[in-house]
Parts: C-alpha cells; structure tokens; sequence
C-alpha cells in the first residue's frame, strides 16, 4: 500500500533519534553516579588540609602568607571558569555564563579588570568569542580528570597573584544540589578566607622540616588545586545530571512526536481504505 | 600498647584511615619513624612509600610521589600527591596552559624534557621499590 510512505519513514527516523536519545541518558545516569563518588571522595582531602591550615595559622601568627591578605586595592581579578567539555547538557553552561557575566559587568563598571582560566572547551570557545582575556586554557579533560591534569591552568592565576598582576582570585562552576538542580556558583579562592573559628584552644608549634615557611607555601597551594579539583569534579556531575534530564525529556518529546505521527499515519490510512470501498461499491453498482 | 589515628589522603581519594602502633615516611631529608607521643611536626614527603605498621604487627605500604606530613599528639595527617610534582613541572603545566591559550605552536618545551625524564625516573625507582618490598612480603607468607 502506497499510502503514508512519508510518515512511515517519518516515524522510523524519529524512533532512531528517541533510541540515541535513550542510550545518551542512560550512560549520563551511570556517569553521574560515579562522578557524585569521586565527588564524595576528593573531600576528605580538601578537609584535612583545611584542618591543617588553621592550626598552622594558630600556631605561626607572625607568618602571614600573601594568599591570606586581602590586598586593598583591586584593580584586577582572576577567574578560573570550569565548563563542560560538551555540549546536549541543557542550559548548564549558559546559566553559568550569565552568571558570571552578570558579575564581569560589575568589576568591568568599577574599573576592575579581569584575566581568565578556562576549563572546558564550551568557556573556551565561549569567551575567545567575546574577546575576553584568556591567559590559560585547558581542553578534553575527560569525564574522570586527575589534578595532575589542572595544575597548569591553577598555577598561571597563583603566579600571577603574586607577580601582583592580579589582586583575587575565584572560581566560577556548577554546584552539585541535587541531579535535578545545579547552582552556577562564585567562589572566591584567595585572599583565602580564614575559618578559624573552630576549636582554637591546643596551641602548640610544630617542627618544621625544611622550615615554616616553605611547608606553608606548599599547603596554601595544594588547599587551592583541591579546591579548583573539587569544582571541576563537581561540575562534573552537574554536567551529566543535566545531560540525563536534558535526554530524558528529548526521549519523552520523541515519543509523543511518535504518538502523533502514528495518529496522523492511522487516520490516512483509514481514509485510503474508505475511499477504495466505495469505489469498489460504486463499480459494482454501475455494472 | 599505644597507638596513632593515621589518616591517608589524597586530592582524589581517602587512602587509608585507621589505627597504627607506628609510620614510616619518606620525608625529604631522608625516611622517618612516627610513634605515638610524638612532637607535633610538618614535613615534605619525598616519593617513595608510606609504612602503616598495624596494631597486630603486619605492615601495609603507600606509595606516594610526594606530599605533606602533619603530626598532632595522636593524629598524623598524610597529604599525599598522586601527580608528578616538580617545580620544573609545575613551571612546564603552566606554560601548556598559556600556550593553548594562545593557540601558538612555537616550540618552547625544549629543555623540559630533562626535569620529566628526572621526576619520571625518581617516581619509578619509588615504585619499583614499593613493588619489590610486595612481592618480598607475599612471598614470605
């Protein structure tokens, strides 16, 4: 039968799309759950070093590394902006990007300059395109990143800070809520803020070996790297709960799509069947 | 017998947390006992293998390429690094980065080469000997 041809191959072509669209969430929800582990995982890390770092303030008030200064005048900032490599993830990195412009737009109107850190290839090609300063970059990072892979673009913003070429420093990325919700999120990373106000009553000084200072430097820049790892990881998990919810309502579009063809494809078919009836009918009558 | 809360972490994952009669770390002027009791102390690690000796006499090894060692009264922290770290390292990421940013091919790593191959090799003898010290210990018992 000749009829509906088109919508026949019309629907089989939309059940290809709702298979792909299918598989893709399917693999988000897997890779999701991992991320949300290693999430989980690269915390004690970020903890323990913290704990670290307030009793070495505790202990060494007379040190006072640059990074803990909030310097008073700022007149340029650092961002390290953490993207997702790809794309089909709904409107993550855009809620992100407005976020961030909203806040490129108040330091810009206050004559603040800004130089970026991008992670990710959709912040890389999103801010070459508005000529924005990028000074590093970091692409193809992978769905399960190492921190090996992000000292680079960390260490450019931390040598630039102390070359005083710029006065702050932030990350910008996806906060984990739930795999429903993702927050765009502004993190100031140095001046560090201080949080010693936890239990502050052993006071003992440590031996330092090869000396104070230098073991603090090392410190401050590891707290750092495990913060920006923290927040790639994180975003990293955002990206695929988006990617799941973004496939999923894909894969509910298609279907209703299908649903509508097949009503359209039936109802001619029908029509056909009628049509030839009746002229069945009326050639027999005319015999 | 006393003991020590060790914990082991590093930026990607908790290694080891427990109980220990006593560690051993390569710091880096040269490998170091921790007992219970002792004074608090901050060190750099140096590659090579951290030593959990447990409160039933066995001993378990950790390798790590670097790193942090905090010690509190009854605490010792290790702030493990999995990645590579040298200064020269560090310096070539940071030039990577820049250069993919400036979408620029110039071949600028010349001289690199050495600090890898210097890093790579203390990191490989570490592990060589962290595997050694395994297969020594498996094959004892």
């Amino acid at each position: 039968m000749a009829v509906g041809k088109e919508i026949r191959t019309k629907i089989s072509s939309v059940k290809n799309t709702q298979k792909i669209t299918k598989a893709m969430e399917m693999v988000a929800a897997s890779k999701m759950r991992r991320a949300q582990e290693r999430m989980r995982a690269a915390r004690p890390y970020a903890e323990k070093i913290r704990n670290v770092m307030v009793h070495l303030g505790a202990a060494n008030p007379e040190y006072n590394h640059p990074y803990l200064i909030p310097r008073s005048e700022i007149k340029r900032v650092g961002v390290i902006v953490v993207s997702s490599d790809r794309g089909l993830c709904g409107g993550l990195n855009s809620n992100l990007f407005r976020e961030l412009l909203k806040r490129m737009k108040d330091w810009d109107e206050s004559g603040i300059e800004i130089d970026l850190s991008v992670i990710g290839n959709k912040a890389a090609g999103y801010f070459a395109r508005f000529n924005a300063n990028i000074t590093a970059q970091l692409t193809h990072i992978g769905d399960a990143p190492g921190i090996d892979q992000l000292i680079g673009s960390v260490k450019v913003m931390l040598d630039a800070y102390m070359e005083e070429k710029i006065d702050a420093l932030y990350v910008v990325s996806n906060g984990f809520v739930n795999s429903m919700t993702q927050n765009p999120t502004v993190e100031q990373l140095i001046p560090v803020q201080a949080a010693d106000d936890e239990e502050m009553q052993h006071h003992w000084d440590y031996i330092y070996e090869p000396d104070a200072k230098e073991v603090l430097d090392l410190l401050l820049e590891r707290y750092i790297e495990s913060l920006v790892y923290q927040a790639v990881v994180e975003n990293i998990a955002c990206e695929q709960a988006a990617r799941m919810v973004a496939m999923k309502s894909a894969s509910d579009n298609a279907g209703t799509l299908i649903d509508e063809l097949q009503l359209v494809y039936n109802k001619a078919r029908q029509a056909a069947i009628t049509q030839e009836l009746s002229e069945i009918v009326s050639g027999a009558a005319a015999v | 017998m006393a003991t020590i809360h060790v914990d082991i972490v590093s930026a990607e994952h908790e290694i080891f947390s427990g109980e220990a009669e006593m560690v051993f770390a390569p710091a880096q002027l040269g490998e170091m006992g921790i007992a219970p009791g002792h004074t608090p102390l901050v060190t750099q690690l140096g590659p090579g293998e951290v030593r959990v000796k447990h409160v039933d006499g066995t001993e378990e090894g950790f390798y790590v390429s670097g790193g942090l060692l905090e010690v509190q009264p009854n605490v010792i922290t290790v702030l493990s690094d999995t990645a590579m770290r040298a200064e020269d390292l560090d310096e070539a990421a940071v030039l990577k980065a820049k250069e993919e940013a400036e979408r620029q091919l110039h071949d600028r790593e010349a001289g690199m080469d050495y600090a890898t191959a210097l890093a790579e090799n203390a990191e490989l003898a570490a592990q060589l000997q962290a595997i050694q010290r395994l297969r020594k210990r498996a094959g004892r018992s």
